[in-house]
């Protein structure tokens, strides 16, 4: 009798034949992830999200902004030079879930902080077509008139803190405090500066009276690819990379 | 014991058989086999040469050394070095040398069109159309200069943006800032209109000359024509940055306007500041 019909006939042995297979497929997934502290490449500069740009990417992956954008530049000379410095591991390290994204309809967004001004992009949100007449991207306008919810931030801290995020307790207690120091910038900002370093404060959708979605998302879309400084380093080999 | 061939096919069956019918015992195609084996023979050949499987604290790098990063820096060194021979001449020329360059022109403009496309036409539109707040570069009314050097200029260092050396003239906002009342508004605004033929109101457009020529005329021109250096719009024409109905022409007066262009020194490197000017020149409406 061959090995395959003692097989087919014998369950005991099918099923321990089954999860020896399984298990290689499963080791060879799982035990990479053991020794990922020393895979990703530790960045200078990479730091947790302040809270408003946490509840901006929040809105973000609402919106499935992911669908039609990137947030990878590949090591293509092609994206290089398009977007800048292709996209380190430890760029994402703080993103649960990452939103390296897998289409373009629009631009890779990785490193869109800062390209535009406050203004462009709320003119942008509210008609895209009234800038770029050839864009396909819906309006969100409502996000200007919709109040951002951020009274439960600290739990979103604490939340990303379980998995892994280095939020502090300080950073933690002043969740919604550093929302709203984030949107002032005649405020006092020092603390948030402090615990969220390069973060930019402005009131990002031009209404100082509330703060709305349009505000966190903007703020988001601001910090997106600006925490690694990549002067005086090679465009597309940034430091502590080999 | 060899199983039962089958009557019809003449192929081994598997010797099942349930109520009478048997399994054939088919075997894989031999193209299909021979693919698999090719595979699984290519796989370890990859291994070998490239980097494959990941070790504790590194991976097999593979005979071959190859790496993504290494070899897109080589691409960009390379695309560098062949670009070198233009971008160096482009860096020690001035913008009218570029122009008047055959060559190094066709080259100009080329590198001028991408890096447009990439950082000016989110506003300025990808046929430099323009828009309500940013202006057309297509057409001959410039705002602050039309010249290869004005626009090197304002596209080096940006129209009230953080830049030191920034274009920065602001119109007063001529409400907000109570310098006129809305009667005054009302007259200019027709005066200004009539200018383009295009008041409603003539004996407004007539009350307000005298408003025009004390408010409006040192940056605007006595006529309406506009002054490159006070970025004051040409306002005798039928070109209007935000809108040329009497209500825009009358929010603006009011509250004046401000647009923002930021400044692209220290973003941009020099050469392709200057590619910009010379491309943004070649549009059409270069002075």
């Amino acid at each position: 009798m061959s090995f395959h019909k003692k097989l087919e006939r014998n369950s005991l042995l099918m099923l321990v034949c089954i999860i020896l297979v399984v298990a290689i497929g499963g080791i060879v997934e799982i035990v990479p992830l053991f020794t990922i502290e020393s895979t990703i490449k530790q960045v200078k500069g990479v730091r947790p999200y302040s809270p408003l740009e946490l509840a901006g990417r929040n809105i973000y992956i609402r919106e499935g902004c992911y669908v039609c954008h990137s947030q990878m530049i590949r090591a293509f000379r092609d994206e290089v030079e398009r977007y800048g410095p292709y996209s380190l591991a430890a760029e994402s390290m703080y993103d649960h879930p990452f939103q390296w994204g897998s289409k373009r309809t629009g631009p890779d967004l990785a490193r869109v902080g800062g390209k535009y001004s406050n203004e462009w992009h709320v003119e942008h949100f509210l008609d895209p077509r009234e800038l770029v007449p050839e864009s396909v991207m819906p309006p969100y306008s409502f996000m200007a008139d919709a109040d951002l919810d951020y009274e439960d931030m600290a739990a979103h801290l604490k939340t990303n803190r379980h998995v892994g995020v280095p939020y502090t307790d300080e950073m933690v207690a002043y969740a919604v405090a550093d929302v709203e120091a984030q949107v002032d910038p005649d405020g006092d900002i020092e603390g948030l500066m402090a615990r969220y370093p390069k973060a930019v404060v402005a009131n990002f959708d031009g209404d100082s009276s509330r703060i709305t979605e349009m505000d966190a998302l903007i703020a988001y879309l601001q910090m997106l690819g600006t925490l690694v400084d990549f002067t005086g380093t090679s465009a597309a080999q940034p430091d502590g990379e080999d | 014991m060899p199983n039962e061939r089958d009557e019809l096919t003449g192929t081994e069956t598997t010797g099942h058989e349930w109520d009478g019918i048997q399994e054939l015992n088919t075997p894989l195609p031999r193209w299909w086999l021979y693919i698999l084996y090719a595979c699984i023979l290519f796989s370890v050949v990859y291994w070998v040469l490239y980097p494959a499987w990941p070790w504790i604290n590194d991976y097999s790098r593979g005979v071959l050394g190859w790496s993504r990063h290494v070899e897109l820096n080589e691409e960009i060194e390379e695309a560098k070095a062949y670009r070198a021979q233009f971008v160096s001449r482009i860096e020690a020329a001035s913008v009218s040398e570029i122009a008047a360059d055959r060559e190094l022109l066709q080259f100009t403009l080329a590198g001028g069109r991408s890096a447009f496309a990439l950082n000016c036409s989110q506003c300025h539109g990808a046929g430099a159309q323009g828009g309500v707040g940013y202006p057309n570069l297509g057409d001959d009314a410039w705002i602050w200069g039309g010249s290869l050097e004005a626009l090197e200029s304002t596209i080096r260092y940006g129209i009230r943006s953080e830049h030191d050396e920034t274009r920065d003239m602001a119109m007063p906002a001529f409400k907000s800032d109570e310098v006129l009342d809305d009667a005054e508004i009302n007259d200019v605004a027709e005066f200004i209109l009539s200018l383009s033929d295009s008041a409603g109101d003539a004996s407004a457009a007539e009350r307000g000359a005298a408003v025009y020529v004390e408010n409006c005329s040192v940056c605007h021109g006595e006529s309406g024509e506009g002054m490159h250096e006070n970025g004051a719009p040409r306002l005798s024409d039928f070109i209007w940055l935000y809108g040329g109905n009497k209500a825009d022409v009358v929010e603006t007066i009011s509250f004046s306007r401000g647009g923002v262009m930021p400044a692209w020194e220290g973003r941009l490197d020099e050469a392709t500041i200057k590619q910009l000017a010379v491309y943004v020149h070649s549009l059409g409406g270069g002075e």
